[in-house]
């Protein structure tokens, strides 16, 4: 690594630190908001055991596959969330005129409005989510190879990215649309709630739109079918779990693009 | 070569007004209509106008956050928004109504931060902080969190940020913007004490034009867009014939008919004992000469926020 | 001065009641008007509600399905579909969540000049908020209902009692929740801001109003603690059953009946809360 590298990274760093020391200052509510975080998960894996417990199986999966799609789905998202679940707070940042304060800056626009405001509170839904994916992975009968291994690293990853590149996409929306309100949510929680179920659920337009032409149904159920062994009943062959990573990373192109060209408007149109 | 120029600089806004009960219609308003100016080191210059007339537009292109519509514009040598980055590390912008800093951490912990943003020497970061602490009278609430501070406070927080990094020239969009009297004459001050030093180019916009006044040798009137004027405030005055003023108290009525070359009688007060003239071509002592029982006199300088109102109306 | 007599003249009982309905009509009507200035939010909040109208439709249905020939939680399939996609809509006419106006104004201090009106804070709020409440009728629940109504079947309700019920519980639905938004963002009086008890209310109430899924699939002992313990299903979940008429006209009246009274209990105590607020403001300022 360069000096040049290095120092950039020191001052990134540094951002970092500014957000981990401002909440020392608010210890209680931090404290609060933490635990509401950790109850929050908590609940959105409760709803989905109170649905299958509702009924025998959902599309024809059991409660215990379902479970691995919906911690599969809330492990990668909860990681997103907390690396950049804030981004959608940019209306905020272009209304008060943070965005500004941000572009008179050496560091690049992003990163610095992430590491200003990363949400740490949202920290311990990361292990309630990793402990669900555990219960998961051993209440089904997986049948262990090398490629099943690599995979269960890739979705998880692969999912965050993928969220990721939809919260940056959902919030770059408001460059354009200051007053777009929670339609960004649509996508970001609407994306998560779809993946938390297998995607046969979903029928017509509504899940070939979600499922493959948005690339959803690439995060949490085509990875459990792979690492399940089971045949897809909509008839994708048993690979296409692993396409993930591919989607993952289209999904990001897409992203910087976008962000990109949200700059670039907000640059000549002013707040 | 300057180290700010713009050539025919240009900002365009489509805004979108309603046109009957569901149609809206887009119309182009140009916020910054063509402005060529330049600024040399060192240079203090005050950037005025009414509210939207394109001081802060004009601010945002110099800072790289806003792209201009069409024309030229180069600061230190670099183009503002493709070369944001780099620029930002030799401009300090400081806006009235934003905060740079960290709202729940102490000042000082916003400063050290901004060292690392900015990758500054500790060495030089420790020499420069120290000459805005004392010159700022900063120690008494390096350890307040910034959201606990006033607003004048806040305001001398913001300064020193944008100097820490030492910057070749300094942005301030309305520095002095809801500050109390006394907080306007430190930051007045400060500022003038920079000016001294002759590296530092600043440039200002503001309402108050005491701001001008105090620190500013060049003074550019912006108005819809357009440079009306662009000169020290001297040339204001002379080309809009604002001129001193003279009252006199006398011990016996002023006769009727007085009349003094170059001077012209503006009004007559309590039962003709004080007069008010405009000293239009002539000086005080031509007056006061013709006079007799002269009691008391006083000149009054001529006032420029009358000036600018004038302007502003033209 | 004979003007200034008649500003001061005694105002008769039937005079009272009068001036105190036009205030309260003309501060709803003030709701109502501010949120139709937001008519780009309101098309952004209608679609949100739409898409996850769908989101929450499918998976009911699939829970049918997946039931085989037995209904869960007592539901057919279109009354699932109905309570999907009315719950959508009402969702923003109860307006669960985001709403802090209250607790801004205790924080930035602005309260002081509520309490300087000769209305009630508590009234204050209420009227607008009802007139809020009516703007979303109109543009937040119609909308996600209509595109509900093209993709599924839905139930038709057929008591000729059910719409007036339903309506009646809407109006109690509202009430509640503003009394409970009003004492969530009270805390703000006592603790430096509400952000925590605002956290915890925005992440309870989607899962106990039934919004995230019917109550009535939960064990019925707990179903049953939740609607007389907590004033949560009153929210949502008693609209909704209301109208798609889950149960027999009987109990369909004594679930209003125990929204009224929790509604009405809430109203109660958020006055009560105020009262020992403003005492304690009264403290402090001298």
């Amino acid at each position: 690594m360069n000096a040049k590298t290095k120092e950039l990274l020191g001052a990134y760093l540094a951002l970092l630190r500014g957000q981990v020391h401002s909440l020392t200052s608010y210890r209680a509510s931090f404290a609060v908001e933490l635990f509401s975080n950790l109850g929050g998960t908590t609940l959105d894996v409760l709803t989905v055991l109170v649905v299958f417990r509702a009924t025998r199986s959902v599309a024809g999966f059991s409660l215990i596959e379902g479970l691995l799609m919906v911690s599969l789905s809330s492990l990668g998202f909860a990681m997103a969330d907390f690396a950049v679940g804030n981004i959608d707070r940019l209306k905020n940042y272009v209304r008060t005129g943070t965005m500004d304060a941000v572009l008179v800056r050496p560091l690049a626009a992003l990163p610095q409005l992430l590491l200003m405001d990363l949400p740490l509170r949202k920290a311990l839904r990361l292990v309630v989510s990793g402990a669900v994916l555990v219960v998961a992975l051993r209440s089904n009968d997986i049948v262990w190879t090398p490629s099943r291994v690599v995979l269960l690293v890739l979705a998880p990853v692969a999912g965050a990215v993928f969220f990721s590149s939809i919260f940056v996409l959902s919030a770059s929306l408001t460059f354009w649309w200051i007053d777009s309100g929670e339609l960004g949510s649509s996508f970001t929680y609407g994306g998560r709630d779809f993946t938390a179920y297998p995607v046969p659920v979903y029928a017509g337009w509504f899940r070939a739109v979600f499922a493959y032409a948005m690339g959803f149904g690439f995060v949490a159920y085509q990875p459990a079918l792979a690492l399940l062994g089971r045949a897809d009943p909509l008839g994708l062959p048993s690979w296409a779990g692993f396409l993930s990573p591919l989607v993952a990373v289209v999904a990001a192109f897409f992203a910087a693009v976008v962000w990109r060209a949200g700059i670039r408007h907000y640059r000549s149109t002013g707040s | 070569m300057s180290l700010i120029q713009m050539h025919n600089l240009r900002k365009d806004f489509t805004v979108r007004v309603k046109a009957g009960r569901f149609r809206r219609e887009k119309r182009i308003v140009p916020a910054v209509n063509g402005v060529n100016l330049t600024f040399e080191r060192g240079e203090m210059a005050g950037y005025i106008g009414p509210n939207g007339a394109g001081k802060s537009t004009t601010l945002k292109m110099l800072t790289g956050v806003l792209t201009p519509s069409s024309g030229d514009v180069r600061v230190c040598g670099l183009q503002p928004v493709p070369q944001r980055t780099k620029l930002a590390l030799q401009i300090g912008v400081v806006f009235g109504q934003r905060s740079q800093l960290w709202w729940d951490l102490p000042l000082r912990d916003s400063f050290s931060l901004l060292r690392h943003i900015y990758r500054v020497p500790a060495d030089a970061h420790a020499g420069r902080l120290k000459r805005c602490r004392e010159l700022l009278d900063l120690d008494d609430f390096m350890d307040t969190p910034v959201r606990q501070l006033s607003l004048g406070q806040r305001m001398r927080g913001e300064l020193t940020a944008a100097l820490l990094h030492g910057p070749s020239v300094l942005f301030l969009d309305e520095p002095t913007i809801g500050l109390d009297v006394v907080s306007k004459q430190a930051v007045r001050s400060f500022l003038a004490e920079l000016g001294q030093g002759g590296d530092l180019t600043l440039v200002l916009t503001t309402h108050d034009l005491a701001d001008i006044e105090r620190l500013c040798r060049r003074l550019v009137v912006i108005d819809h867009g357009s440079v009306v004027h662009d000169g020290t405030i001297e040339a204001l005055h002379a080309r809009y014939g604002s001129h001193r003023r003279l009252v006199v108290d006398l011990d016996v009525p002023l006769p009727e008919g007085f009349a003094v070359p170059g001077a012209e009688l503006l009004s007559v007060e309590a039962d003709r004992h004080r007069a008010t003239f405009e000293l239009v071509t002539t000086q005080v002592g031509a007056v006061v000469s013709e006079l007799t029982a002269l009691r008391d006199l006083s000149v009054v300088e001529p006032d420029i926020e009358d000036v600018v109102a004038k302007l502003y109306r033209a | 001065m004979d003007g200034l007599d008649a500003r001061v003249r005694w105002i008769s009982a039937g005079g009272w009641v009068r001036n105190s309905v036009t205030t309260f009509g003309a501060l709803s009507w003030s709701g109502f008007r501010r949120y139709s200035t937001y008519r780009q939010a309101t098309i952004a909040g209608a679609f949100t509600n739409t898409v996850f109208g769908f989101l929450r439709c499918y998976v009911l249905l699939a829970v049918v399905a997946g039931a085989g020939g037995s209904a869960p939680g007592g539901y057919r399939p279109d009354q699932l579909a109905t309570f999907v996609w009315v719950g959508q809509g009402l969702l923003t006419v109860v307006a669960l969540w985001g709403w802090t106006e209250l607790s801004d104004r205790i924080r930035s201090g602005d309260i002081t000049a509520d309490l300087l009106r000769p209305v009630h804070p508590v009234i204050g709020f209420l009227a607008p908020d009802l007139g809020r409440a009516g703007h979303a009728m109109l543009f937040r629940f119609l909308p996600p209902l209509a595109v509900g109504a093209l993709f599924f079947d839905l139930y038709v309700p057929g008591r000729p009692c059910t719409i007036p019920l339903f309506a009646l519980s809407i109006l109690f639905a509202t009430v509640g929740s503003l009394a409970i938004r009003y004492l969530v963002n009270a805390t703000a009086y006592w603790l430096h801001d509400a952000r925590g008890p605002m956290t915890l209310w925005t992440l309870s109430s989607g899962v106990l109003a039934g919004l995230s899924f019917p109550l009535r699939f939960l064990p019925d002992w707990l179903a049953i603690t939740l609607w007389i313990a907590t004033p949560f299903p009153g929210l949502l979940q008693t609209p909704l059953d209301v109208l798609i008429e889950r149960d027999p006209p009987p109990r369909q009246l004594a679930l209003v009946a125990l929204q009224a009274v929790w509604a009405t209990s809430l109203l109660v105590l958020a006055v009560l809360v105020q009262r020992r607020a403003e005492r304690r403001l009264v403290a402090h300022c001298g």
